[in-house]
């Protein structure tokens, strides 16, 4: 095969989301489109009207709140007139015929089955889906999708979990479109800013409830200092572990960021559910970081730390190489990571010239696939394979849900694996078969699997994978063996 | 990837990857209420894969097919004899259902039989037979689908069980509403796509054969099969007998389904198929067990019932270098029910010579499938012989409908 058909190939695979039907045939030059789809404009931001800001999702989830704490004070009157207690004259405090009715039985449930009785989904459920659809839709529309995986690279890199909390789930996606896009080809230190001071941060890792002891409301209460946010933006957005700060170093950022918290319902502090920097809560006098001072008074202590800890050596090295890990190889090639570093050093933490720099480096396009497409990436994949949009997100998020990498849920908040052997495991691999084939029952009108091969496999593909899709009994088991082929899964 | 409707169990996905799904028609026929007339009940099962008609309903009385068949050929005597049939022919061991209703007169065998379609491609060979036009790739609807616009339309079927469900087989596809159900507690992903998948894993990608074999291996623990009682279409057998014991008590009840499909994967014989024991053998005891079960369950409807087995293609003559057969072209279809004339087997012989073979290599086909689904049609339905040939199986008007395959 032609070499420009295999860069092609790799254009899609290692940096997109895959090709769809007839992308391949089309492109004259790989290299080109990919600086194409990082130069558009505005490229990867969502900027969708129905998708509530940050603070609307979270009055959302403060009135939810409010309504079943107003229910639960009703019921308890109810129980004490039950009990013969004297009851105040209770007037309705909620009707409840207004509230949100289940939503129809769909004729289209799958098959037979006693329907379970599900409650209505939550405010913060609907919000999470109708984020999970934006990104869905955005990642199957992308002409190659390098944009896309640079967003999900950097929120995997600054996850939060939508388990924490129904404040966390509420502003999951928003947190991604209002910190991670507007800047995956922007600086590194804007989007440490921005990170660090959204709301949905702030309560995955506590810092919202961070008092300085010394403050105003530390004085008044016995609550403190939580380190949780400070440790992690040193161990795993920024430096790296092991890469020579302290613990000291640790409580003192963990001193500046306190009072960078949430406004409550009662906006007393600022529009609800928005960042806002809590003076009464925040410890007073300098701080030091990491051998510098910080004597500001308020938020820009703060910020001018987090600037300068963006420019430590040590950053640059450590996204290097998660940069090459995710896109590359698990064990990069040495001399890749350096040049990656360098880039990254010598624009200042420019993300879209690393990424610039990823594309025009031959190792990224040399190097044999060994990556596993993880969930998102194999979800992705498939659906633009087969030219299949997500009418809903529900199949999608079940898929991840069960391979492993629940949307915007990872278990901790180091993210997601990045390594191979992470996605390929027995468990893993027995899973992606089931979906596979399921997925496959399901293509009623794709195309014929042979044109298939060469639309989205490519003309490279192995011998044994071309034959074995060639000789299946069927349709469905010819699409089930293409979506598990090695030259599906891996990239 | 998967893909369907909100989150399914994990036995509930499985079930559906084990193939054997009914799908049926939303509808009653509307003379299917008239209580003391005829009720008729049709079930299409698509056998995928191409079935090796050789082995499954043997020509024992050809001279030339004990040495052809090598291995593979089915014997009279000794151990897990062939059923005899009549003179000619006998039916493979596996199924002995068939034989006792082939003996009661309620079950038939066509034999080498094909659809108009000439190549190989198990696709192409399944676009033509469910879809019942005269080339492949057209799959926007199949005959069977097409069959039911012609017929009036009743009540709706209960929908006791019966769900949109996923896709249904191409021959149920079309502008009429289909319905589906699938049992629950069957083996996961198909027996034959995971050892396909397996071997190229082997081939191609040892890191990914090995977890996967790990993760299968775990699952058989925990459904307590063990890797000794693990037997490839020994789990596909036992779907479509529970597939089948679920289909028939839908389709017996009062307000059931009438028209109704379902489709069997895992007929692609190219190594280790046996004959009258193993791999091929297993299945054909699946779709026996699977006819057994209609006939039980159905009880009093039996009587109105056809059920016919199809598949795209049929299998070489010659036995190939992995003790299994290639893709061919003649092969049989099965009938069974109360309804069907049986008691026979319809053929009309081409013979094994060299000469006699198609392409020197394939049983030759001297029936026209079509025209043995036509007739099923109109005897069963009375559906007319000019739409048969124009609208359900179009440019056909010369391939005349098989008459009789329903008992006066």
């Amino acid at each position: 095969m032609s070499i420009d058909a295999q860069r092609a190939l790799v254009a899609f695979t290692r940096f997109g989301f895959g090709p769809r039907p007839g992308d391949l045939a089309k492109t004259q030059d790989p290299r080109a489109i990919l600086i194409a789809e990082l130069a558009a404009p505005d490229g990867a931001t969502l900027a969708d009207d129905s998708l509530p800001r940050t603070p609307a999702a979270l009055q959302t989830v403060y009135a939810d709140q409010e309504r079943k704490r107003l229910e639960r004070e009703r019921l308890a009157l109810v129980e004490l007139e039950q009990t013969g207690m004297p009851a105040p004259n209770v007037a309705p405090l909620l009707d409840l015929q207004s509230w949100p009715a289940p939503p129809p039985k769909d004729g289209a449930a799958m098959m037979s089955g006693a329907p379970s009785a599900k409650p209505p989904p939550s405010p913060e459920q609907q919000i999470f889906r109708a984020e999970a659809a934006a990104r869905l839709r955005r990642a199957l529309a992308a002409p190659v999708g390098f944009l896309e995986r640079l967003v999900a690279f950097w929120s995997n890199h600054f996850c939060i979990s939508a388990a924490k909390s129904n404040i966390a789930r509420a502003a999951a996606g928003a947190y991604e479109r209002e910190a991670i896009r507007p800047y995956v080809t922007g600086r590194f230190a804007d989007m440490l800013r921005a990170v660090e001071q959204h709301p949905a941060m702030l309560n995955f890792l506590d810092n919202a409830q961070s008092i300085g002891p010394d403050s105003k409301a530390g004085q008044r209460s016995n609550r403190g200092l939580n380190e949780n946010l400070a440790r992690e933006i040193l161990e795993l957005h920024t430096m790296g572990v092991g890469s020579g700060y302290s613990q000291k170093d640790v409580v003192e950022l963990a001193r500046i960021l306190t009072g960078w918290t949430i406004a409550g319902r009662d906006g007393r502090l600022g529009e609800p559910g928005a960042f806002v920097f809590n003076a009464n809560a925040h410890e007073p006098g300098p701080a030091t970081v990491l051998g510098r001072t910080y004597a500001q008074a308020g938020l820009a202590q703060g910020e001018a730390a987090l600037a300068d800890i963006a420019r430590q050596p040590a950053v640059a090295d450590h996204i290097a190489r998660k940069f090459a890990r995710h896109f590359v190889a698990d064990d990069p090639p040495a001399a890749l990571v350096g040049r990656l570093s360098k880039s990254f050093r010598d624009s200042d933490g420019d993300l879209g010239v690393l990424a610039r720099a990823l594309i025009d480096d031959e190792a990224a396009w040399s190097a044999p696939a060994t990556k596993m497409r993880n969930p998102w990436e194999l979800v992705v994949a498939a659906a633009r394979a087969f030219d299949r949009p997500y009418p809903d997100p529900g199949p999608a998020l079940n898929a991840m849900n069960l391979l492993g990498m629940p949307l915007w849920q990872p278990g901790g908040p180091n993210g997601f694996a990045e390594e191979a052997s992470a996605w390929a495991s027995p468990e893993g691999l027995k899973m992606r078969l089931e979906l596979a084939a399921q997925f496959a029952r399901q293509a009623k009108d794709a195309p014929s699997p042979t044109a298939l091969i060469d639309d989205i496999l490519g003309p490279s593909v192995s011998r044994a994978t071309r034959e074995a899709i060639t000789r299946a009994e069927s349709r469905e088991q010819a699409y089930a063996l293409l979506l598990m082929s090695p030259e599906f899964q891996r990239r | 990837m998967t893909m369907v409707c909100e989150t399914p169990s994990l036995s509930r996905r499985a079930l559906i990857a084990a193939g054997g799904a009914l799908f049926s028609w939303a509808y009653l026929p509307r003379f299917a209420r008239a209580a003391d007339s005829r009720d008729p009940r049709l079930v299409v099962m698509v056998l995928r894969g191409a079935l090796d008609g050789l082995s499954a309903v043997a020509p024992v009385g050809d001279p030339d097919y004990a040495s052809l068949h090598g291995a593979l050929a089915l014997r009279l005597d000794g151990e897990r004899a062939a059923l005899p049939l009549d003179s000619f022919f006998a039916v493979n061991p596996a199924m002995p259902n068939f034989a006792r209703l082939f003996r009661a007169r309620q079950a038939l065998a066509v034999h080498a039989c094909a659809t108009n379609y000439r190549e190989r491609s198990h696709f192409d060979g399944q676009d033509v037979l469910e879809s019942g036009m005269p080339g492949p790739g057209r799959v926007e609807s199949g005959w069977l689908n097409r069959a039911l616009a012609l017929l009036p339309k009743g009540e709706r079927v209960a929908p006791r069980g019966l769900a949109v469900g996923s896709t249904p087989p191409l021959v149920l596809r079309g502008g009429s509403p289909v319905l589906g159900w699938a049992p629950s507690g069957l083996p996961a992903a198909s027996d034959d796509l995971t050892v396909r998948l397996m071997g190229l894993y082997d081939h191609r990608d040892p890191a990914l054969a090995a977890a996967l074999r790990a993760g299968l291996d775990a699952d058989r623990l925990a459904t307590k099969q063990g890797m000794d009682g693990y037997k490839p279409g020994g789990d596909a057998a036992a779907a479509m007998r529970k597939a089948a014991e679920g289909a028939a008590r839908l389709i017996a009840a009062d307000d059931g389904p009438r028209v109704a499909a379902m489709a069997f994967d895992g007929w692609d014989t190219h190594a280790n198929e046996g004959g009258a024991t193993g791999r091929l053998a297993q299945l054909l005891g699946g779709l026996d067990g699977a006819i057994a079960a209609f006939e039980s369950e159905l009880g009093p409807r039996w009587k109105d019932t056809a059920i016919v087995a199809v598949t795209e293609f049929g299998r070489t003559v010659h036995i190939n270098g992995t003790v299994g057969t290639d893709h061919g072209t003649g092969t049989v279809a099965f009938l069974a029910g109360g309804a069907v004339g049986g008691g026979r087997v319809i053929a009309d012989w081409p013979g094994l010579k060299a000469a006699d073979l198609y392409e020197g290599r394939d049983l030759k086909p001297t029936t026209d499938l079509r025209a043995v689904l036509k007739g099923l049609l109109a005897d069963q339905f009375g559906l007319p012989t000019r739409a048969l040939g124009e609208s359900v199986f179009p440019e056909t008007a010369a391939v005349a409908p098989m008459r009789g395959l329903i008992a006066a």
